[in-house]
């Protein structure tokens, strides 16, 4: 099927393929997250190269600058938080998953060669001279998709706003009364449950 | 001219390894970086179904969408994950059984 195609666009295009599909295989393989994310990384990458092949160059861009401006460099900032707790030993699940994930990518081979027998889609139409540019998109932005367009600025909003509440937890309230402020903060749930272990563990060893 | 099946195949391997890993690894970041290989085959898709209707931009407008809404899942998702840590100490998915029993 690839007989009669521009080679350089060829070339172009399974570098970007190889570079997908291996980004996106290290992405989940990789045991340490810091190199997933550096894979993701080459993934979206390589999208954005085949946005451009597809005639979407102000999506290519702002694929770049989206995510791999901004969420790649936000889950490095979380993952170098947590710090080297964020790669736990013992990854993986149990046989009932593993099968589950198996035959999901079997079924998605499976799709992948029915796409590939289909010849309906061969033929493409001409790109007119402004497609997927900046101008045509904005203008499109702007009248008929103005709505969703305001949506989404709402729904970023709401999305800061919750991130923050969320990732800053319970601070100490300065209005409370200082005798309360004095006091440890509660343990978690886990280490409650040690000590009080270890109180039965000394009150059994008073009694012997 | 590259025919649209090749970027739709790619798309599609790219989802399938992004639901494997979602499905498979136990660590919550890892599992995040899934949902965005996943989201990222489907603007894939989307951009490819376009260039074949090329009257219109309605799928790269739906992508550009799509972009914005996996940038605000995955600004929450952290933070949650970022929380989650911080109540249990650990990033496993396992770890989060609070509902358990």
């Amino acid at each position: 099927m690839f007989g009669h195609y521009d080679p350089l666009e060829l070339i172009f295009f399974s570098i970007c393929a190889v570079l997908a599909i291996g980004g996106a295989l290290g992405t989940i393989l990789f045991p340490n997250p810091i190199r997933g994310a550096m894979s993701l990384l080459f993934t979206i990458i390589a999208i954005a190269g085949m946005y451009l092949q597809l005639h979407a160059p102000f999506l290519a861009a702002i694929q770049l600058i989206v995510y791999a401006g901004a969420v790649v460099v936000l889950f490095l900032f979380v993952i170098m938080l947590i710090g080297p707790d964020s790669n736990p030993p013992h990854d993986g699940r149990g046989v009932v998953v593993r099968t589950i994930g198996a035959i999901a990518a079997s079924l998605f081979v499976l799709q992948t060669i029915l796409v590939l027998s289909h010849k309906a889609v061969g033929h493409l139409p001409v790109a007119q001279p402004g497609f997927g540019s900046v101008d045509a998109f904005g203008a499109l932005l702007f009248t008929d998709w103005l709505v969703p367009f305001e949506v989404s600025s709402f729904l970023l909003m709401v999305s800061i706003i919750g991130a923050v509440a969320v990732a800053r937890g319970k601070q100490p309230d300065p209005q409370a009364e200082p005798a309360k402020a004095d006091e440890p903060p509660a343990a978690p749930k886990e280490l409650g449950a040690a000590t009080k272990a270890l109180k039965v563990q000394t009150k059994t060893g008073a009694h012997a | 001219m590259i025919p649209i099946p090749a970027f739709l195949v790619v798309a599609g391997i790219l989802f399938g390894i992004g639901a494997i890993g979602f499905l498979v690894r136990r660590n919550v970041i890892v599992a995040l970086m899934s949902i965005e290989l996943m989201l990222n085959a489907v603007n894939l898709t989307f951009v490819a179904f376009n260039r074949v209707h090329a009257e219109a931009h309605t799928g790269q407008v739906f992508a550009f969408f799509n972009i914005a809404v996996a940038a605000a899942e995955a600004a929450v998702g952290l933070a949650i994950v970022l929380s989650f840590f911080r109540l249990r100490r650990t990033v496993r998915s396992d770890a989060g059984d609070l509902l358990k029993n």
